[in-house]
C-alpha cells in the first residue's frame, strides 16, 4: 500500500447523495480477475452523458472527489476502490461513507475523509466555481484546506499510523500467530469445520 | 452492566485487544464466491501465504452463473468461475461448483448446510453476509483485502462497532411479510441510519418469523447502513439446524444447544440507539425510487419531492423519479411492469417460492409480462420441485430456472434491457442495478406474484 501524509490537488464536486457502489462501478466490470485497469468503469453508466461532472474538462487531472452523504453504499466491491484509485483519486470527502467502502478504501491507502454536510458543500461551492483551486488533505494535521476553507477531521491513531507507514495489515497480524493458534486450541469442539 | 447479543458475540472472538488498536477478531466461517476472490487468493500466491483454514472456508459459484442449461458463455464471466475452481484446487478450500447438488447463492447454502450457527462469526466478500445473522451471529460483508486477509490468518482486525436496536413492536398484519418489514424499516431509518452499527431486532414480530423470514430482515441490514444485522437464537433457531449436515449431533448438540441460549442481550444491556417500529402500521410495501430507502405503502402513491424536508433527500428524489420515469401523484399500483424477478439471497429459499406459487396457483401471469423464478439453491430448486412448485409456475406461464444470484445483479445472462421495469424480490434498486437503465421495484414474493398477474405492482390481497 502507498503512504498517505500530505496530498495536495484538485477537486471534482460530486453533488448527489447515496452515490452507491454499482455506480462507481457496475457489476459487468466485475468479472475481471486482476487488481488494477478498473479506471474506464469508474461511474461508467454516468460518463454517458456528457454533461456529467467527469466528462468536464476543467476538472481533468483531479485527484481529490469530494461527494454527498452516504458515498459508497450498497455492495462490498473493493473494485470501487480500485476504479478510483486508477482514475487518479488519492482522497474522497464526504459527509458520510457506507461502512464496507470506508474500510476497503482504508486498506488500499484511499483516504476517506468524513466532513460535516455544510464544509463539504462550501468545498463543492468552491472548486465548482474555481476548478483549479488546489484542496490538501492532510493527515498529518488531520486537516482538509482549500482556498478559505480549513477543516479537521477525524481518524484514529492506528489507522492514521497504519496508513502513513503505508504498511500491511495481514504483515502486522501475522506477527499474533501464535496467539492465533493459542485461541484456535480452545474453541468449543462442536463448531462446525467444512472439512 | 449487561451485554448485548452483539458484543457477547463479538467478546468471545476476541484474539489479540490492545489499547488504541483494533480487536483482531477470530473467524468462524469464511465464505468464498467468484467474484471478490481472485485478487485475494493473488495476493497469497505473491506473498508465498497458505490458506491458513481451508477447513473453515467454503466456496460457491453463484453470481456469473447462467440459470438456463448449459456452459457459461460469456469469456469474461467464464474465467472468473474457472480462477476460482483454479483457486481452491490449489488452496485446498472445498467448492461447490455449478452442476454440484450444493451449489447456490453463497448466503442460501451456509446455513442450508447448518454451518450458520449461532454465536459464530461469519464473513464473507460480500456485503449480503448479513443475512447469516438471523441466527445470532455475528456476520457481514468484507472487501477484497480483507478476504485475502481472513484467508491468510483467520482472523480480521476491527473496529467495534456500535449498537442499535429496532425493536417491532406489535405484530404484522395478515398479507405483511419480513420483506415489507424490512423494507419498512430501511424507509424509516434511511440508508445510513445504520451506518457504524450492529442492528439487533427484537420483539413479537422477530420472535414470530421463520428462519427464512428472519434471513430476509437480516440480508437487507446493509441497505439501512449496517454492517450486520443479528436476531437472537431461540427454538426456532434450534428447530430450523436440528439435523442439519453440520449441526452439532448428539451430546455436542445438547452442549450447543446451553450456550446458545446464553445468546441474548442482557435485560440491563445499554444500546446506543433504539428505534422502535409499529407493526401494525405496516402493509405491503415496495419502492419507487432508486435506493430501498425510498419506499412507500404499495397503497400510496408515488412521492411529490416537494414532501421532502431535507434537501438532498428531495435532490435524490427528483431525481430517482426522473430515472424510474415516475410522475408524482401517479398510485403505484398503477405502475406497470414488463418482468418479475424472483429469487435472490432476500428471497430465494423455500419459503418465498412457497409464497409466490401460493399466488399464482389457478391464475396467469399477465401477457407481455416475463416472469423469472430462481431457487437460491439446487436443494431449494430439487425440494421446491418435490412439492410440485415448479409444475405452479410453469402452468401460470413463468419462468423455472436454475439456482444462482441471476437477475439481482447484471453479471449473468438475467438482466433487464434498458428502460425495463421490474418487480423484484432483490435487494437494491440502484440504477441499472438489474441491467444498465433497468428500472426495479423491490418488493415481497407475494407481491411479486401478484404483480406477474396484473402486469401491475398488486397486492396479493387486490387479485
Amino acid at each position: 500500500m502507498d503512504k498517505f501524509t500530505v496530498h495536495s490537488g484538485r477537486a471534482l464536486p460530486l453533488r448527489r447523495s447515496n452515490v452507491d457502489t454499482d455506480q462507481i462501478i457496475p457489476a459487468e466490470y466485475l468479472k475481471r480477475v486482476t487488481r488494477t485497469g478498473f479506471a474506464d468503469g469508474l461511474f461508467a453508466a454516468w460518463r454517458s452523458d456528457p454533461d456529467f461532472v467527469l466528462n468536464d474538462a476543467r476538472y481533468d487531472g483531479a485527484t481529490v472527489l469530494v461527494a454527498g452523504s452516504d458515498f459508497g453504499t450498497g455492495s462490498s466491491r473493493e473494485h470501487a476502490v480500485w476504479a478510483l484509485q486508477d482514475y487518479g483519486f488519492r482522497a474522497v470527502i464526504a459527509p458520510r461513507f457506507g461502512d464496507i467502502f470506508r474500510g476497503n478504501s482504508l486498506k488500499g491507502g484511499l483516504l476517506p475523509v468524513v466532513l460535516p454536510g455544510d464544509v463539504v458543500e462550501r468545498l463543492q461551492d468552491l472548486v465548482g466555481a474555481e476548478p483549479s483551486t488546489e484542496v490538501t488533505v492532510d493527515l498529518v494535521e488531520r486537516e482538509v484546506r482549500a482556498g478559505a476553507v480549513r477543516a479537521s477531521f477525524d481518524v484514529d491513531d492506528y489507522t492514521r499510523w497504519r496508513l502513513m507507514e503505508g504498511l500491511d495489515d495481514i504483515g502486522l497480524t501475522l506477527t499474533h500467530a501464535d496467539t492465533i493458534g493459542d485461541f484456535e486450541q480452545r474453541r468449543a469442539s462442536w463448531l462446525p469445520t467444512t472439512a | 452492566m449487561g451485554r448485548t447479543l452483539a458484543e457477547k458475540v463479538w467478546d468471545t472472538h476476541v484474539v489479540v485487544r490492545e489499547d488504541g488498536k483494533p480487536d483482531l477478531l477470530y473467524i468462524d466461517l469464511h465464505l468464498v464466491h467468484e467474484v471478490t476472490s481472485p485478487q485475494a487468493f493473488d495476493g497469497l500466491r505473491a506473498a508465498g501465504r497458505p490458506v491458513r483454514r481451508p477447513d473453515l472456508t467454503l466456496a460457491t459459484e453463484d453470481h456469473n452463473v447462467p440459470t438456463t442449461d448449459g456452459p457459461i458463455t460469456d469469456l469474461v464471466s467464464r474465467t472468473q468461475v474457472e480462477t476460482l475452481r483454479k483457486n481452491c484446487a490449489e488452496f485446498g478450500v472445498r467448492l461447490h461448483p455449478m452442476g454440484d447438488d450444493q451449489q447456490g447463492i453463497v448466503h442460501v447454502i451456509g446455513p442450508q448446510l447448518g454451518l450458520t450457527q449461532p454465536g459464530m462469526t461469519v464473513v464473507c466478500g460480500d456485503s449480503h453476509t448479513s443475512t447469516h445473522g438471523a441466527f445470532g451471529a455475528l456476520a457481514f460483508g468484507i472487501g477484497t483485502s480483507e478476504v485475502e486477509h481472513v484467508l491468510a490468518t483467520q482472523s480480521l482486525p476491527l473496529q467495534r462497532p456500535k449498537t442499535m436496536a429496532v425493536e417491532v413492536d406489535g405484530a404484522l398484519p395478515a398479507g405483511v411479510t419480513a420483506k415489507d418489514l424490512i423494507l419498512g424499516i430501511i424507509t424509516k431509518i434511511g440508508t445510513g441510519g445504520g451506518q457504524g452499527y450492529v442492528i439487533e431486532y427484537r420483539g413479537e414480530a422477530i420472535r414470530s418469523l421463520s428462519m427464512e423470514g428472519r434471513m430476509t430482515v437480516c440480508n437487507m441490514s446493509i441497505e439501512a447502513g449496517a454492517r450486520a444485522g443479528m436476531i437472537a437464537p431461540d427454538e426456532i433457531t434450534f428447530d430450523y439446524l436440528r439435523g442439519r449436515e453440520h449441526a452439532p449431533q448428539g451430546v455436542e448438540w445438547d452442549a450447543a444447544v446451553a450456550q446458545w441460549r446464553e445468546l441474548v442481550t442482557d435485560d440491563d444491556a445499554n444500546f446506543d440507539r433504539v428505534v422502535h417500529i409499529d407493526a401494525s402500521a405496516l402493509s405491503p410495501w415496495v419502492t419507487w425510487g432508486t435506493n430501498p430507502g425510498q419506499g412507500a405503502a404499495l397503497s400510496s402513491a408515488v412521492p411529490e419531492p416537494q414532501s421532502f424536508d431535507d434537501p438532498s433527500e428531495r435532490a435524490a428524489a427528483e431525481r430517482a423519479l426522473t430515472y424510474m420515469a415516475l410522475t408524482p401523484g401517479t398510485p403505484l399500483h398503477d405502475v406497470t411492469v414488463d418482468t418479475v424477478f424472483i429469487g435472490s439471497c432476500t428471497n430465494g429459499r423455500l419459503e418465498d417460492l412457497r409464497a409466490a406459487a401460493d399466488v399464482l396457483r389457478g391464475r396467469q401471469v399477465a401477457s407481455g409480462v416475463r416472469v423469472l423464478v430462481v431457487p437460491g439453491s439446487v436443494a431449494v430448486r430439487l425440494e421446491a420441485e418435490s412439492e410440485g412448485l415448479h409444475e405452479v409456475f410453469e402452468t401460470a406461464g413463468a419462468e423455472w430456472r436454475g439456482a444462482g444470484c441471476s437477475m439481482c445483479l447484471g453479471m449473468n445472462p438475467d438482466k433487464l434491457a434498458p428502460g425495463e421495469r421490474s418487480a423484484s424480490t432483490s435487494n437494491r434498486n440502484f440504477e441499472g442495478r438489474q441491467g444498465p437503465g433497468g428500472r426495479t421495484h423491490l418488493v415481497s414474493p407475494a407481491v411479486a406474484a401478484a404483480t406477474a398477474v396484473t402486469g401491475r405492482l398488486t397486492s396479493p390481497a387486490d387479485l
